[in-house]
């Protein structure tokens, strides 16, 4: 990787510096960076079947950035090229201003992109506190060696990352579940030690499939709390993927529309609202 | 040529262990497709329908070395045979009594597990059947001779030599276990197409949810499944044992029917008999002309290794799709 | 009002994390292992050394290591006797070429020579999940039992195939060969048994453990935080098959002295390991020791009823042991899928709670 930017001009990103939006500070005095994420021309297709369609949009930092659409639009087949979990047919990421080279989902994991899961993803077998524990794995770095011997680093690391965890935990009202089996706890709660798991990477970037899915009024809110709070005292980025439109206008400062692996719709909330395709794509489909 | 025409023999062959090897496969493919089951048992099964046929047709008396040592008797036999045909039926009979038992006693209790578990429990039945088959027929070596025709084919033998100037030399139980192999395949898919069990069980193979909120019972559809795996398990071991006699080894060669079943897919019947001719046939030829120069016996390894490079290759199997995985 | 956690509190993160959170747990521990390293080898005999505690101790490794890679890891192999069968040709050929270092070194080293070969056979599980893993590792188990067998130089040339340990002595004590006494063979294999056990606790603590279980619970999920799983998968299969290798080096030559490797370490010994795995509670190490104590002791008192009290002919017990072992294991799976480990576990918890069950 090249340390900094400007000083690789081959891999400098033109169109980053005239984007549409410049940094700025918004109304609740979040500061609004220059662009984190982009992604350009991306085209995935599975067998017959487009799931994407040559599209382009970027993420900002500091900014929560909302993907909406249909069902089967393609948002969260599109999370997983930012992932690096899907390897799109056409089309560049970039990434702090850097084109991203074909990487494998861990490097991705490493360059500081954490994310949650439409159908929760968490290791059932593991305790609250091991599952959110290995959000930090990335970041470990003793040696097998030291690890069986519990010696050296193996020891001082556990106990460093542990007290981060627990602030992470502290942090999202989860501290009577920490040594219960994942596999054991609700649904909402399931939902919210996978949002520990992304936090305790300490993420630039946060991606969110689909949170507040299946939740009820009451932990729809507490989720959203969380978001926010997350995007205003650690001043993350979030990429968010969410069907209850009222949580998205609410949420979001840009949203970017997907429709049959189409982009229909690029703007602020108040923008969207009045988009006529957009509109009609969801007047058109039933959902949820 | 003289070297060509043995290797076309060894191909021969090697096509008639291949078809052995797909009849064991072919009872795995059926457990699986309708019941997810990955039926480590199979090879056993097929050592225990030969015991039992083999029992059932001498007139031995069941668990007699366990009642002699119990007992102090002498039991050995009843004194009668029965014919190959009615032994055949009675030990049909028995594999049924055993999908029963096994449904009722294994498969019923455990029907949330995961599969590993399930997967688990099929090798404990594997030694439980094992021992059973022991301990009720005794474990020595028997003979198993249902009137299927033994040694070299006379006819084929003339006919190639008149035609090629070598007679090969195939076992003519081998063109009859080729002959009934194929009879099977063409009843199970008459049976698959034709009759209400068989469409259940088609059904219940291509979607599980489906067919059950239907009414079809998951456990009728089980207890078929692997009554028809037994009876499979029957022809198979019928055909091993009238070759090379009724033991233990037979399960062993069973578990060639795993490779097979790693080539042509767990869920595809043709891909299990593909699979069998492969490595029927692959393993012929690598005895034949990599043996000599490494000791031989490499029929141990051959088709596991085979199907492992084969994998690393090509993981979807020789007729999967491949499938790109979803978070 | 014995068993509790009261007045045992944490005041670190430290503490919290340790072997044995619970103060009696740690004493019950530490009791344990004086019995184990200053009683029985006073009182032990030839007969409980070979019919039951040497066993135990090998198999207990053995079953350490495949629970690694089994429980922890998730990947299922069938391979574990040819492994074994690595780490015993191993250490016999290393302590006949190498007759003046000492036959701990040699047994380490078969261990890392095993990891080796377990990491080349563990490569396609990259590629390969599952069931399908599972055959494929039956792959490693017949190659290996037929390279060893057809190989002479792996057994030295003998005449009869077999492979004979070496006499070999650890501080003027005999530990292989005949003349070895029955609580030197306990002592050597006490010693590996609980100095692996220490390690494969603190490996399953901490970050490679649960890069192991992440894998194993959700191989996507776990690629997408950040565990890489080719060295996941890799350093569980080196390091499950270097235990699996060390018990198999002492399997030959501090318990049997002599094997000959199609019977010592064929197929059914993958199956025996794995099935003390399952019994004992995949994913526990504690289990890979409950598990081995119950199928070394089955046979045995099995063998003292069927054999001893109802005078039945050897070969009838052991067709009649195949089958207790094999329904054992179905019971087992339908009762507690998650073995013996499983049941201490609930036995604590109702202890802890006793005598008020709420
Ligand atoms: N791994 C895959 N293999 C084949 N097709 C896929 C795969 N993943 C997604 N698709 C297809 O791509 C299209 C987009 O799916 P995607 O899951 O991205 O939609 P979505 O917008 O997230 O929908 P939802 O709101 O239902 O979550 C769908 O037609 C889906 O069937
Ligand atoms: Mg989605």
């Amino acid at each position: 990787m090249t340390p900094t930017t400007s000083t690789a001009p081959a891999l400098t990103d033109p169109a980053a510096t005239d984007s549409a939006v410049q940094p700025h500070v918004t109304a609740d005095g979040r500061q609004i960076g220059g662009v984190l994420m982009d992604m350009r021309n991306i085209t995935l297709r599975f067998g017959g079947v487009v799931a994407i369609k040559d599209i382009s949009f970027d993420i900002r930092e500091g900014e929560i950035r909302a993907i909406i659409g249909p069902n089967g639009a393609g948002k969260s087949s599109m999370m997983n090229v930012m992932s690096g979990f899907y390897v799109p047919q056409e089309g560049e990421v970039w990434f702090r201003g850097q084109r991203r080279p074909q990487m494998k989902p861990y490097e991705v994991a490493r360059l500081g992109i954490a994310r949650t899961f439409q159908n929760i993803a968490l290791f059932d077998g593991m305790s609250v506190l091991d599952n959110i524990m290995t959000g930090r794995l990335t970041m470990m770095k003793s040696s097998l060696l030291e690890q069986a011997l519990w010696w050296g680093r193996a020891e001082r690391e556990e106990t460093w990352h542990r007290e981060k965890v627990e602030k992470i935990i502290d942090f999202l009202e989860i501290q009577n579940i920490r040594k219960t089996p994942v596999g054991r706890l609700p649904y909402g709660l399931k939902k919210r030690v996978e949002l520990a798991r992304a936090l305790a990477a300490e993420p630039k970037l946060l991606m969110l499939d689909e949170p507040m899915a299946g939740m009820n009024v009451e932990e729809k809110e507490d989720m959203s709390r969380f978001i926010l709070d997350v995007n205003d005292e650690f001043g993350t980025t979030i990429a968010l993927i969410e069907h209850d439109m009222g949580v998205v206008m609410d949420l979001s400062d840009r949203v970017v529309v997907m429709d049959y692996g189409r982009k229909i719709g690029d703007g602020t909330p108040d923008q969207i609202r009045s988009n006529q395709q957009v509109i009609d794509a969801y007047l058109g489909v039933a959902h949820d | 040529m003289e070297q060509f025409l043995y290797a076309a023999e060894v191909v021969v062959n090697g096509l008639m262990a291949g078809v052995m090897y797909a009849l064991v496969a072919l009872g795995f493919v059926l457990i699986y497709k309708a019941s997810g089951v990955f039926n480590y048992a199979q090879g056993v099964m097929a050592l225990f329908a030969a015991l039992t046929l083999v029992g059932l047709q001498n007139g031995q008396v069941p668990f007699a070395h366990m009642i002699n040592a119990t007992f102090g008797t002498h039991l050995d036999t009843f004194g009668w045979t029965l014919p190959a045909i009615v032994a055949i039926a009675l030990t049909a009979l028995v594999m049924v009594g055993l999908a029963i038992a096994i449904e009722k006693l294994v498969l019923k209790h455990l029907v949330n597990q995961v599969p590993i578990i399930l997967f688990m429990a099929t090798i404990g039945l594997a030694w439980f059947l094992e021992g059973l088959g022991d301990v009720m027929w005794g474990a020595d070596i028997k003979m198993l001779d249902v009137g299927v025709p033994k040694g070299a084919s006379e006819a084929l033998m003339t006919v190639t030599e008149q035609w090629t100037g070598y007679g090969f030399y195939i076992d003519r139980l081998d063109i009859w276990a080729a002959a009934i192999a194929a009879m099977l395949v063409a009843a199970l898919m008459v049976f698959s197409q034709y009759t209400k069990q068989g469409r259940a069980l088609r059904a219940v193979a291509d979607d599980h949810q489906a067919a059950l909120s239907v009414g079809i019972s998951l456990r009728f559809i089980w207890v078929l499944v692997w009554s028809i795996a037994g009876f499979v398990a029957l022809v198979a071991g019928i055909m091993w044992g009238s070759k090379s006699g009724v033991q233990f080894s037979l399960s062993l060669i069973a578990l060639k029917a795993l490779p097979v079943l790693m080539l042509g897919g767990f869920t595809s019947i043709p891909g299990a008999i593909v699979g069998g001719l492969i490595i029927g046939v692959g393993e012929k030829l690598f005895e034949f002309y990599v043996g000599p120069l490494v000791g031989g016996a490499t029929e141990n390894w051959f088709a596991y290794v085979l199907a492992l490079i084969f994998l690393v290759f090509r993981p979807q199997g020789l007729f999967g799709e491949k499938i790109i995985e979803r978070v | 009002m014995l068993y509790r956690e009261a007045g045992d509190f944490k005041t670190s993160y430290r503490e919290d994390s340790q072997t044995f959170p619970l103060r009696l747990d740690r004493w019950g521990y530490y009791a344990t292992l004086a019995v184990a390293f200053l009683v029985i080898p006073l009182v032990i005999n030839d007969y409980w050394a070979n019919a039951v505690l040497v066993p135990f101790l090998v198999y207990s490794i053995a079953a350490l290591g495949l629970n690694i890679l089994t429980g922890y890891a998730g990947q299922v192999s069938l391979g574990t006797g040819g492994f074994m069968a690595v780490g015993a040709y191993a250490t016999y050929k290393l302590s006949t070429s190498f007759p003046d270092i000492s036959i701990l070194i040699h047994i380490l080293l078969a261990g890392g020579i095993t990891a080796v070969v377990g990491m080349l056979f563990g490569l396609p599980s990259l590629r390969i999940k599952g069931f399908y893993l599972a055959v494929a590792t039956l792959a490693a188990q017949f190659f290996l039992v037929w390279l060893f067998n057809k190989v002479p130089w792996f057994y030295n040339y003998s005449a009869s195939g077999q492979i004979t340990a070496p006499e070999r002595t650890v501080l003027g004590w005999f530990v292989t060969g005949p003349q070895t006494s029955a609580p030197a063979k306990y002592l050597v294999c006490l010693v590996f048994a609980v100095g692996l056990a220490w390690i494969a606790r603190n490996l399953t603590r901490g970050t490679v453990g649960r890069k192991w279980m992440a894998i194993r619970d959700m191989d996507i999920a776990a690629e997408i935080i950040g565990v890489n799983p080719l060295t996941a998968k890799l350093t569980a299969f080196a390091v499950s098959s270097f235990f699996v290798g060390v018990a198999g080096a002492l399997f030959f030559s501090v318990y049997l002295g002599a094997a000959e490797v199609g019977e010592a370490f064929g197929i059914n010994k993958s199956f025996l390991i794995l099935f003390m795995v399952i019994i004992g509670g995949l994913g526990s190490i504690f289990g890979s020791f409950a598990g081995a104590a119950f199928l070394v002791l089955l046979p045995v008192l099995l063998k003292n009823v069927l054999v001893g009290t109802l005078g039945w002919p050897t070969d009838l017990a052991a067709h009649i042991e195949l089958m207790i072992v094999g329904a054992l294991i179905v019971v087992f799976l339908i009762v507690e899928p998650h073995g013996l480990a499983q049941l201490w576990r609930l036995t604590k918890e109702k202890l802890r709670l006793w005598p008020f069950p709420h």
